[in-house]
């Protein structure tokens, strides 16, 4: 059989129904891998003997049973390679699964296949991966986005049903918009991080990357939920998350943010998303236009809070308890530099350096303190845009996926591509991208995404929200 | 304003950065890193224009403070799982290049 097109929710038939079995299913994704891969390269490493293993004993009665799912290179899996795609962590072997694996086990899932992404999830294209460059599967030459680059390319080209991915200012959300799959950033402390590697731990989260709404619906509730090896998830009960799923939005009121239709935003992208708009209101939903003033700082917001988490989080790799040791060291300064140069790439670095000086003594009140008081301005407009709004509609990504290499000499510029994304992370909401139809370029059909975003932990109405699109549209 | 509430703080030096926190460079990396890092802090001063007069600082997205757990012994990684994926270690302990000079 041809994975390709199958849906988690249409697998558990099969699956139920004895017409599939895991053992099958985990064979012929395998063989979608194979052969598709090698024009993709979205896997870093698959373990197919393991994976066939807990075919062999799947439970396909529960929620997930049966259901293999693909892991970005940043979660811990035991006994598999978790390398973040980095030079400083070749080689090293989780030693314990994250809660979000044993959740997924517990579900009946089985983890399989470590996807692509930018080292520690530092980029927006994959292209800072220390390993491979992964593809789009709907033009090879231009980048699937990222950091969730190969969890988003995989899931588009058939090679897996269902991916995890990290979001921490779009990461999830905009390769998801750029390869034509659903991908889904839940809200901050709704999944706990234990066994993630961290890069920005006030805006991290983990999220699926899936075909359809149903599916996105499917992989968070087994994910979902306190945990206590996390402080920072939220002890607050986990709602059910398909109840409601097929409840429409009539009655409802979306929000249009207007800065976030502004110059430098494809017009195809716009004609789509007003397109979709356009079914929302078809829907018998409201359409309100709302502001986000503090919008047009989120960018220069982030790559202060971020860089600065980053620059702390990344300190334990320093070559002792584990990863790259540099050789030839004369002390243990000498070893840090030589070690910490040697094992992190040119993106990684940047950060660190960004991070490093604005937490420095001198300049921690200019940069870090304002910016964490901007974070509580952009807070309090979506706060404010709820208080009036259901939910708030816009583009993913204010381009459809670029070219390979087009912006990896201007940072800056790579930065912008998740103009629209970061706020959500800031502001610690839930927000999904949903495919919302193509652009034309050169030829190509080209993907394009809509956000929805709703406030913290309202994940059942946010995916309420995206699915009545998704079944509009006919997706 | 004061210059230790504003951007306007334009000695920035990659290398010094760079040894603060233990980083090595090459000649080729600083030509690059420096006016890429000076090109993002131009874009980020912009953060100057907000008024923040009397905001509260956030520093992550949850309304949560000092959470707590019983300190209990649990069954958590053996000596040797902690030193397995070490670049040198011996009798489970991990080595590192000579700290005190003796």
């Amino acid at each position: 059989m041809d994975p390709s097109g199958l849906t988690i929710a249409g697998a558990r038939r099969l699956l139920q129904s004895g017409e599939l079995s895991s053992s099958d299913l985990i064979t012929a994704v395998d063989a979608a891998i194979e052969k598709t891969d090698p024009q993709i390269d979205g896997y870093l490493s698959r373990d197919y003997e393991s994976a066939r293993a807990a075919a062999e004993n799947a439970d396909t009665s529960l929620p997930l049973g049966g259901i293999p799912i693909a892991i970005k290179d940043l979660i811990n899996v035991q006994g598999e390679p978790c390398g973040c795609a980095s030079k400083i962590l070749e080689g090293y072997t989780a030693p314990y699964d994250a809660t979000v694996i044993t959740k997924l086990r517990a579900a009946g899932a089985i983890p399989f296949g470590r996807t692509n992404m930018d080292e520690f999830a530092m980029g927006s294209s994959t292209e800072n991966s220390s390993v491979q460059i992964t593809r789009n599967p709907h033009d090879p030459t231009r980048i699937p986005g990222g950091s969730s680059g190969g969890s988003a390319a995989v899931v588009a080209a058939g090679e897996a049903l269902a991916s995890l991915g990290t979001d921490t200012g779009g990461s999830i959300r905009q390769p998801a918009a750029l390869c034509g799959c659903v991908g889904l950033k839940p809200s901050y402390g709704r999944v706990s991080r234990y066994g993630l590697v961290a890069f920005a731990s006030s805006l991290d989260q983990i999220g699926p990357c899936t075909q359809t709404v149903e599916d996105a619906a499917l992989v968070l509730q087994a994910i979902a939920g306190h945990d206590p090896q996390d402080s920072t998830s939220l002890d607050v009960p986990v709602p059910d998350y398909s109840a409601e799923l097929e409840a429409g939005v009539k009655g409802m009121k979306l929000g249009v943010p207007k800065e976030y239709f502004v110059e430098g935003t494809d017009p195809q992208v716009a004609q789509r998303v007003d397109q979709a708009i356009e079914v929302y209101r078809s829907l018998g939903a409201e359409i309100v236009e709302v502001s986000l003033p503090h919008s047009k700082y989120a960018v220069a917001d982030y790559y202060i809070i971020a860089t600065a988490e980053a620059s702390a989080n990344l300190a334990r790799f320093d070559g002792v308890r584990y990863g790259h040791r540099a050789a030839g060291a004369q002390d243990l300064s000498d070893h840090y530099r030589r070690t910490r140069g040697e094992g992190f790439g040119r993106e990684v670095k940047r950060r660190i350096i960004l991070g490093t000086y604005v937490l420095s003594s001198g300049y921690y009140d200019a940069y870090y303190l304002r910016a964490q008081k901007v974070r509580t301005l952009i807070r309090r407009d979506f706060q404010e845009a709820f208080e009036k709004v259901d939910g708030l509609l816009s583009p993913t990504s204010p381009v459809p996926a670029f070219k390979i290499g087009e912006r990896m000499d201007d940072p800056l510029k790579m930065y912008l591509a998740d103009i629209f994304t970061i706020a959500a992370n800031l502001a610690g909401i839930c927000a999904i991208s949903v495919p919302c139809g193509v652009a034309q370029v050169e030829d190509k059909n080209l993907p394009v995404g809509l956000q929805v975003m709703a406030p913290s932990l309202e994940e059942g109405r946010l995916l309420r929200i995206a699915r009545a699109y998704e079944t509009a549209a006919g997706l | 304003m004061q210059s230790t509430t504003c951007m306007d703080t334009p000695h920035f030096d990659v290398r010094d950065v760079a040894h603060l926190v233990r980083l090595g460079l090459t000649e080729e990396e600083v030509s690059e890193l420096q006016p890429q890092l000076d090109q993002v802090l131009t874009y980020i001063k912009q953060l100057d224009e907000v008024d923040v007069e009397g905001i509260e600082p956030t520093a992550h997205a949850s309304p949560v403070y000092n959470v707590f757990r019983a300190d209990v012994p649990r069954d958590q990684f053996t000596q040797e799982e902690a030193t397995s994926n070490a670049p040198q270690s011996s009798n489970g302990l991990f080595l590192v290049p000579k700290v005190v000079e003796g």
